[in-house]
C-alpha cells in the first residue's frame, strides 16, 4: 500500500485541528444555559464535619443551588468504587472504606469534597463558596505510612482499624527461603518510590447535561475510558441506567492514568444537572488537580536478592508498603499488587520470588495508576537490585544482567507471568553499541578533569502490557473484563468508519488505526475515520491505559476486518459470478483466481448496499461487522535504556548527557508515533528520578500544590534521546504488537538512579535526586568515581 | 479574582492621586500582582495601571545607567547600550522567568515587590543603585527592608532606578527547579572604591550584602580570596528545595563563579 | 463594565467586560476562540500564550482592559486560510505534539522565538527559550526538532521577516 500501511511513518491525521487551535477539549464544550460548579474542599487532612452553614452563601448573587453529601445520600447516589478485589494472604477481602462523592460526616484529605456550589458564573460560585461556614472537629492525621501504622494511629475508616487495606503476598515463601539459605552473597537495599502527581496539561473537567423530555443524561468529561465511566456511574453510583446516560470524552489533553478513574466531580456535575434543570460545568484549576487528581507510586520497599558464587540470581524477597491514600480510587488496589509483583522477575531467570505488600490508608489524596502503574515500581526494585548486586560482586552491570537473562521462551516466572517472546541479549548488545559503552572510562576521566562526576546506569526493563485476558484478571479479582471492541462500518462509497472502545488522548489512534485499515483494505487513510470517545456511537469498550490500545484495541479491529473481508468476498463472488472460495483479495482489489476478472473495494461496498446482485436470503445486504477481542496473554515489551550523566559536586546539579533506548515493542505500526511515546515516557521517568515529588507536611497540607513548588520537567532539564529498536513479534495477537506507551516511564527511573549512584559511588540517595539531595549525598562519602 | 475598579491614568500626578486611595494597588506588568489576585490572595478596590505613563527607557551617561521603572525585563536584557555598560545587569534581566514574563514584567514592579527570591534586588544592592520615586531618592541600602517590604510609602511610585557603572560585575543564579526564581543569586560588583556583593534568594530577611566577601575581594578580587570564608547558615531560608546549610554553601559557590566570570 | 476594543486575528472587536476579565477569558468566552488554553494558575505552563502587539505573552495573566487597543494574534490567526504557518507545519511534520493541549502555546512561543533569535536556532537555545512552556506528553525532543526546522522554514519562506 502507498506508504500509509503498517510500519510507515505516516504524519498524524489528528494534528491539523490541534495546530490550528480547533481541538475540542471538554473546557471548550459549552451547553446552552449552562451553570458553573465549584467545589468546596477540605482544608484539613482529617476532620469530622459537625455542621455546614449554607445560608449566607445561598444568598450571594448568582447562586443557583448548593449541595452536600446529604443531598446525594437522599437521592440514593452511591459512593465511588474500587473495581478490583484484592484478598489478603489470610484470605480476607480488602477493607474498602466508603467513598462518598461529597463527604458525609468526615473529611480524610486536604482537597476532599465537602460541597458543590452552582452559580451563573464561576466567579460567583467562588464568591459564594467563601461564605460557607463548616464546623470542623479537627482530628489527628496519619500522613505518612509510618504514621498510619503506628499503634494508636488515627483511624481513617472504621472497616480498617489498623489503616491497612490488605496484607497481600505472592510467590513461594518456602522456596525463596531455601534459595537464600544456599546463597553465596545476599544484596539488600531499601528503596523509596516517590509520590508523583500525574499532571496532564489539560486539567480535569466535566459538563453534565440532562434532557428533561427524555429523562436522559449526557456527560462530557476528560476520560480515558468513557464506557467504564458510564458503567460505573450507572451500575454502581446509580445516576441513570446505561441507556439513559451518554458519556462523551472529546479531545482529551493527556491522561497518564489519572483520567481513567471515576471521580467525585463528574459524578456530581451530571447528577446536579437534573437537580437544577440546567447543564453544569466544572473545570479544575491546577491547584485542584494537584489536590484531587489521583496521585501515583508512593512505595517504601525492602528487597533482598540471593546470588550464588558465580553471580547467578537464586532468589528475590521483597517487602513493600504501598500508600493508597485516603480512599480506594477506581483501580488503586490492583496497582501495587497484580500490576506490580508479577513483574519483579524482570528480564531474569529467577527461580524463587516472594513478595509481600501492605496497602495502607493515609490522610493524603488517593493513589492510583500513573503511567506504567505498578510496573515502574517493580522495574525500579529489580533494576536497582541487579545493578547493586553486580557492583557488590564486582561484575560489569551489563554482563551481570546478560548472565541472568531469560533465554528460553515461553518462560514461566515464579510470579504468574509467562513471557512469550523476546530477545534480551539483542537489545542489550545494541544499546551497548549505541551508547559507546566501551569508552565510558575515557569519558569519566574527561569529566573528572573538569571536576565533574560522570556515571552510567542501565535499566533492562520488562512490562506486561496489552491488558488483559479477561478470565485471567477475573480470577485475580478484577471487576471487569479487559477485552476491547471494534466495529467497522463500510459506507456505500467505500469509505470506512472504525468505531473503537479505545480512547486517544495523544496516542494518535486516528492515524495508526487508519493505517491498519489502509493496509488491510487497500484504501487511502484519508478514507478512514476513527470514531471513539462517545458511548452513543460506540456501544461498549474498555478504554486506553496499560499500553493496550494497539495490542487489544487494534486486534479487535483486525478481527472485525477479517469478517469484513469474508463478507466482501461473498459480495464480490456474486458480482463476479464466482464462488467466494475462488475470490482473492489483494491491494484493494477482489479478483477471481486465475482470471482477469476483478472489482475494487469501493465497488464491492456499493454492491453490498444496493444488493442487486444477490438475494437477501443468500446474503444479508450491507457491509458492517463488529468484533470483541479478548487477549490470551499479556504482551511483554522489553528493552534496555542507558543513561549517562554528569554531576557537578559543587552544586549537586545533574545534567543528562546521553540517553540510549533500545526497545522491543514487537511489530510497529508507525515508528514516528512509537518514538514519540518513548520520548514522553522517558521524560516522565527522568522527572520522577530528578525533579518530581509530591510532599505533604506533617499536618497533611500538600506543600507541592502548584508548579511553583512541584518541579515539572522543562525542555532545558532534558536531553535529546537516541532511540533504537529490536523486534520479536508478539505471538498472542494477530498484529504481533506489544505496546509502547509506558516503556519510557518504566525504564527511566532506575537508569537514572543507577547512573547517579555510579557517579557518586554509593547507594545512599533516593528519588527525586534533586540538587539538594545530591549535594547532601556527596557530602556523605568521598565519591568513588573521582577517586578512581 | 475579586471585582475592582480599573484606572489607567495618563499622568504621574493622576496616578499618585489614584494610588493614594485606601485599598488601591499599583499595577505595572502585573506578573506578580495578577497571579496573587487570581488566587484571591489580594483584593484591591482599585487597580492603577502605570502603562500609560511612559516611564520606560534606558539611558547611559556619565558613569550612570538610568532605567525607567516601567522598562520591561526583555528590554533591559536586550539593550545594546546596557550590555556595554553593565553586561551583568542585562544578563540578570534575561534570567528572570521566561520570555513571555519578560515581555510584560518591569524592573520597577520587581524592585517594588521585593520578593526575597527575585533577581533585581541583588543588582540594586550590589551596584549601590538609587531608587527614584515621585517623592524622593532612596539608596538601595535603605530601600530593601524585609520580605516583600521596602521603604516605599503607600501610594509612592518608583519612576526610575539609577545604577552606577562598575568596573566589573557578574550575577550567578541558582534556580529553584520548580519556580525558577533564585534559590541563591549572587551579584558581585567591583568599583574603584571597593567591591559590593549582594545575595538574593537565601536570606530569611530578603536580599543582603555579604560583607566578609566584600572585604576579602576588596583586597584581592579573585575566587581564591573568598574560598576559605564560611557563610553562616543562620538567618538563611530552609524549604523543600534547599535547606539553610545548602544555601550557605551555594552562596560561596555562586560568589566564586561570579568573581571568575566578572567583566 | 468596561469597553474593550481589540484587533484579534485581523478583526476589530469591541465588547463590554467586567474589569476582572482576563485576556484568555475574553478570547475563550467572549470570542469563542478556544484554541488558547489554560493549564495552570501560576503563569508557568504557557498553554495560554498569544501575541500582543507582536510579542508573546501569557494571556492568563493580562487583564483584557489593560491591553485595550492592542493587536492580538492567537493560534487561530496564524494560518493564512488553508495555508499553515511554517511553524504549524513543522510541528506536524516532526511530530511535535501528542495530546495537542500545550501545542497552541508552544507554536505561538516558537514563532516569537524566531522573531527574537532568528531562523538558525540550535537545540540549546530552543530549550532555554522554552522555559515558559510545559509539555507533559512529548518529552520535548520532537518539539525542539520541530522548532528548529520551523524556524528554518520561516527563514526560507520569508515568514520570519513579516
Ligand atoms: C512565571 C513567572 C516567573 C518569574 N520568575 C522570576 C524570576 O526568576 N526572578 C524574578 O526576579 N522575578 C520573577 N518573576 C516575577 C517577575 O519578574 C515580575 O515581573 C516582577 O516581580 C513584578 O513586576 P511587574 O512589573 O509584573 O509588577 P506587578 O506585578 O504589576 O507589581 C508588583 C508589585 O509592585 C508594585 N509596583 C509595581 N510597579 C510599581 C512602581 N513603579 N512603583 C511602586 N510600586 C510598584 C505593585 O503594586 C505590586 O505590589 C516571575 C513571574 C512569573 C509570573
Ligand atoms: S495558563 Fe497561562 S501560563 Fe499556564
Ligand atoms: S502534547 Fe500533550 S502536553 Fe504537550
Amino acid at each position: 500500500m502507498s506508504g500509509t500501511g503498517i510500519g510507515a511513518r505516516v504524519l498524524r491525521k489528528e494534528d491539523f485541528r490541534f495546530i490550528t487551535g480547533k481541538g475540542q477539549f471538554t473546557d471548550d464544550v459549552n451547553r446552552y444555559g449552562q451553570a458553573h460548579a465549584v467545589f468546596l474542599r477540605s482544608p484539613h487532612a482529617h476532620a469530622e464535619i459537625l455542621g455546614i452553614k449554607l445560608d449566607a452563601a445561598r444568598a450571594m448573587p448568582g447562586v443557583i443551588d448548593i449541595f452536600t453529601g446529604d443531598d446525594l445520600a437522599a437521592d440514593k447516589i452511591g459512593g465511588l468504587i474500587c473495581g478490583w478485589m484484592i484478598h489478603s494472604k489470610d484470605g480476607t477481602p480488602m477493607k474498602a472504606g466508603a467513598h462518598p462523592a461529597l463527604a458525609q460526616g468526615k473529611v480524610r484529605y486536604v482537597g476532599d469534597h465537602v460541597a458543590v456550589i452552582i452559580a451563573e458564573t464561576q466567579a460567583q460560585a467562588r464568591d459564594a463558596m467563601e461564605r460557607i461556614v463548616v464546623d470542623y472537629k479537627v482530628l489527628k492525621p496519619g500522613v505518612s505510612m509510618a504514621d498510619a501504622v503506628k499503634s494508636g494511629a488515627p483511624v481513617l475508616h472504621e472497616v480498617a482499624p489498623d489503616n491497612t487495606v490488605y496484607n497481600w503476598a505472592l510467590g513461594d515463601e518456602a522456596a525463596t527461603q531455601a534459595a537464600f539459605a544456599k546463597a553465596a552473597h545476599v544484596t539488600k537495599l531499601d528503596l523509596v518510590n516517590n509520590r508523583l502527581v500525574p499532571n496532564p496539561m489539560e486539567p480535569r473537567a466535566a459538563v453534565g447535561d440532562w434532557d428533561s423530555g427524555q429523562d436522559a443524561f449526557t456527560l462530557y468529561t476528560t476520560s480515558q475510558n468513557p464506557h467504564v465511566a458510564r458503567l460505573v456511574l450507572s451500575a454502581f453510583i446509580g445516576i441513570a441506567p446505561e441507556h439513559k446516560l451518554r458519556v462523551i470524552a472529546p479531545d482529551v489533553g493527556g491522561g497518564f492514568g489519572s483520567k481513567i478513574f471515576i471521580y467525585a466531580e463528574e459524578t456530581v456535575c451530571v447528577w446536579a444537572a437534573k437537580k437544577i434543570g440546567r447543564p453544569v460545568k466544572w473545570v479544575a484549576d491546577r491547584t485542584e488537580a494537584f489536590l484531587s487528581d489521583a496521585h501515583g507510586r508512593d512505595h517504601v520497599t525492602h528487597a533482598e536478592m540471593a546470588l550464588d558464587a558465580s553471580g547467578k540470581i537464586l532468589g528475590l524477597r521483597v517487602k513493600t508498603q504501598a500508600n493508597l491514600g485516603a480512599y480506594l480510587s477506581t483501580f488503586s488496589s490492583s496497582v501495587p499488587t497484580y500490576l506490580y509483583a508479577p513483574l519483579l522477575s524482570g528480564q531474569y531467570d529467577i527461580p524463587a520470588i516472594y513478595v509481600e505488600v501492605d496497602g495502607l490508608y493515609t490522610n493524603t489524596a488517593p493513589v492510583d495508576a500513573y503511567r506504567g502503574a505498578g510496573r515502574p515500581e517493580a522495574t525500579f526494585v529489580i533494576e536497582r537490585m541487579v545493578e547493586v548486586a553486580a557492583r557488590e560482586v564486582k561484575q560489569d552491570p551489563a554482563e551481570f544482567r546478560r548472565r541472568n537473562f531469560v533465554r528460553q521462551f515461553p518462560h514461566q516466572t515464579p510470579v504468574i507471568m509467562c513471557y512469550d517472546a523476546g530477545d534480551y541479549d539483542a537489545a542489550l548488545t545494541k544499546a551497548l553499541e549505541m551508547s559507546d559503552y566501551k569508552n565510558i572510562g575515557a569519558r569519566k576521566a574527561e569529566s573528572a578533569k573538569k571536576g565533574l562526576l560522570r556515571g552510567i546506569g542501565f535499566s533492562a526493563y520488562i512490562e506486561a502490557c496489552g491488558i488483559a485476558p479477561s478470565a485471567a484478571v477475573g480470577s485475580l479479582g478484577a471487576g471487569v473484563g479487559l477485552w476491547e471492541s471494534a466495529e467497522v462500518r463500510v459506507n456505500p462509497v467505500g469509505t470506512v468508519e472504525i468505531l473503537t472502545g479505545s480512547h486517544s488522548h495523544g496516542q494518535g489512534h486516528e492515524t495508526t488505526f487508519a493505517q491498519l485499515v489502509s493496509e488491510r483494505l487497500g484504501i487511502s487513510i484519508d478514507n478512514v475515520s476513527i470514531v471513539h470517545g462517545d458511548t452513543d456511537k460506540v456501544q461498549m469498550g474498555m478504554g486506553t491505559y496499560g499500553s493496550r490500545s494497539g495490542a487489544v484495541g487494534m486486534s479487535a479491529i483486525s478481527k472485525a476486518l477479517d469478517k469484513i473481508e469474508a463478507k466482501a468476498k461473498k459480495v464480490a463472488g456474486f458480482v463476479l459470478e464466482a464462488s467466494p472460495d475462488d475470490i482473492e483479495f489483494k491491494d484493494g482489489k477482489f479478483s477471481v483466481r486465475g482470471t482477469d476478472k476483478e472489482i475494487d473495494f469501493a465497488s464491492v461496498a456499493l454492491q453490498a448496499y444496493i444488493a442487486h446482485k444477490f438475494n437477501g436470503q443468500e446474503l444479508e445486504p450491507g457491509l458492517k461487522e463488529s468484533a470483541f477481542w479478548d487477549p490470551t496473554n499479556f504482551t511483554f515489551p522489553a528493552g534496555v535504556h542507558i543513561c549517562e550523566l554528569e554531576i557537578d559536586p559543587a552544586t549537586g546539579v545533574t545534567r543528562i548527557d546521553r540517553w540510549t533506548a533500545v526497545d522491543d515493542f514487537g511489530n510497529v505500526i508507525n515508528p514516528m508515533i512509537v518514538e514519540g511515546q518513548v520520548h514522553g515516557g522517558i521524560a516522565q521517568g527522568v522527572g520522577q528520578a530528578l525533579l518530581e515529588g509530591a510532599v505533604y507536611d506533617s499536618s497533611g497540607q500538600l506543600v507541592t500544590a502548584s508548579y511553583m513548588d512541584y518541579s515539572m520537567p522543562r525542555a532545558g532539564d532534558l536531553p535529546s534521546y537516541d532511540v533504537g529498536m529490536t523486534q520479536t513479534a508478539c505471538p498472542s495477537n494477530p498484529l504481533g504488537i506489544k505496546g509502547c506507551g509506558e516503556a519510557g516511564a518504566i525504564a527511566a527511573p532506575p537508569a537514572v538512579m543507577n547512573a547517579i549512584t555510579d557517579a557518586i559511588g554509593h547507594e545512599g540517595i533516593a528519588m527525586p535526586a534533586t540538587p539538594l539531595a545530591l549535594w547532601r549525598a556527596i557530602q556523605k562519602t568521598a565519591p568513588r568515581a573521582a577517586a578512581e | 479574582m475579586y471585582p475592582f475598579n480599573y484606572h489607567r491614568p495618563g499622568s504621574l500626578a493622576d496616578a499618585v492621586k489614584l494610588a493614594g486611595a485606601d485599598e488601591a494597588k499599583i499595577m505595572a506588568g502585573g506578573m506578580t500582582l495578577l497571579p496573587t489576585m487570581k488566587q484571591r490572595l489580594a483584593a484591591p478596590s482599585d487597580i492603577v495601571d502605570l502603562n500609560g505613563l511612559g516611564l520606560s527607557g534606558i539611558t547611559v551617561a556619565a558613569g550612570k545607567v538610568t532605567i525607567g521603572a516601567m522598562t520591561r525585563h526583555a528590554d533591559v536584557a536586550g539593550s545594546a547600550e546596557l550590555k556595554k555598560a553593565i553586561p551583568a545587569l542585562a544578563e540578570l534581566a534575561g534570567m528572570i522567568g521566561d520570555p513571555m514574563v519578560r515581555h510584560r514584567g518591569t524592573i520597577g514592579g520587581s524592585v517594588a515587590n521585593d520578593d526575597p527570591a527575585a533577581d533585581y534586588p541583588s543588582a540594586c544592592l550590589a551596584l549601590g543603585a538609587t531608587i527614584v520615586t515621585n517623592m524622593r531618592e532612596i539608596a538601595a541600602d535603605d530601600f530593601f527592608v524585609g520580605l516583600f517590604e521596602t521603604a516605599l510609602q503607600p501610594g509612592e511610585i518608583i519612576t526610575k532606578i539609577i545604577f552606577p557603572v562598575p568596573e566589573k560585575a557578574n550575577y550567578q543564579k541558582f534556580r529553584n527547579p520548580a519556580s525558577r526564581y533564585a534559590i541563591v543569586g549572587v551579584f558581585v560588583a567591583k568599583f574603584a572604591a571597593g567591591v559590593r556583593v549582594a545575595v538574593t534568594g537565601a536570606g530569611s530577611g530578603g536580599v543582603f550584602r555579604q560583607t566578609d566577601f566584600e572585604v576579602a575581594l576588596g583586597k584581592d578580587f579573585s575566587a581564591k580570596a573568598i574560598e576559605g570564608i564560611a557563610q553562616s547558615a543562620d538567618c538563611l531560608n530552609s524549604d523543600i528545595h534547599a535547606d539553610a546549610a545548602y544555601r550557605a554553601h551555594l552562596i560561596g559557590v555562586m560568589a566564586r563563579r561570579a568573581v571568575d566570570a566578572a567583566k | 463594565m468596561a469597553s474593550v476594543t481589540l484587533n484579534v486575528n485581523g478583526k476589530s472587536v469591541t465588547r463590554g467586560v467586567d474589569a476582572r476579565t482576563l485576556l484568555v477569558e475574553f478570547l475563550r468566552e467572549h470570542m469563542r476562540l478556544t484554541g488558547t488554553h489554560v493549564g495552570c494558575d501560576t503563569t508557568q505552563c504557557g498553554c495560554c500564550t498569544v501575541h500582543v502587539n507582536g510579542e508573546a505573552m501569557k494571556s492568563c495573566t493580562l487583564l483584557a482592559v489593560a491591553v485595550d487597543g492592542a493587536t492580538i494574534t492567537t493560534i487561530e490567526g496564524l494560518a493564512k486560510g488553508q495555508d499553515l504557518h511554517p511553524m504549524q507545519a513543522a510541528f506536524r511534520e516532526h511530530h511535535g505534539l501528542q495530546c495537542g493541549f500545550c501545542t497552541p502555546g508552544m507554536i505561538m512561543s516558537a514563532v516569537d522565538m524566531v522573531r527574537r533569535k532568528g531562523t538558525d536556532l540550535d537545540d540549546k537555545t530552543i530549550r532555554e527559550e522554552l522555559e515558559g512552556n510545559i509539555c507533559r506528553c512529548t518529552g520535548y525532543h520532537n518539539i525542539v526538532k520541530a522548532i528548529h526546522y520551523g524556524a528554518e522554514a520561516m527563514g526560507k519562506t520569508g515568514t520570519a521577516a513579516e
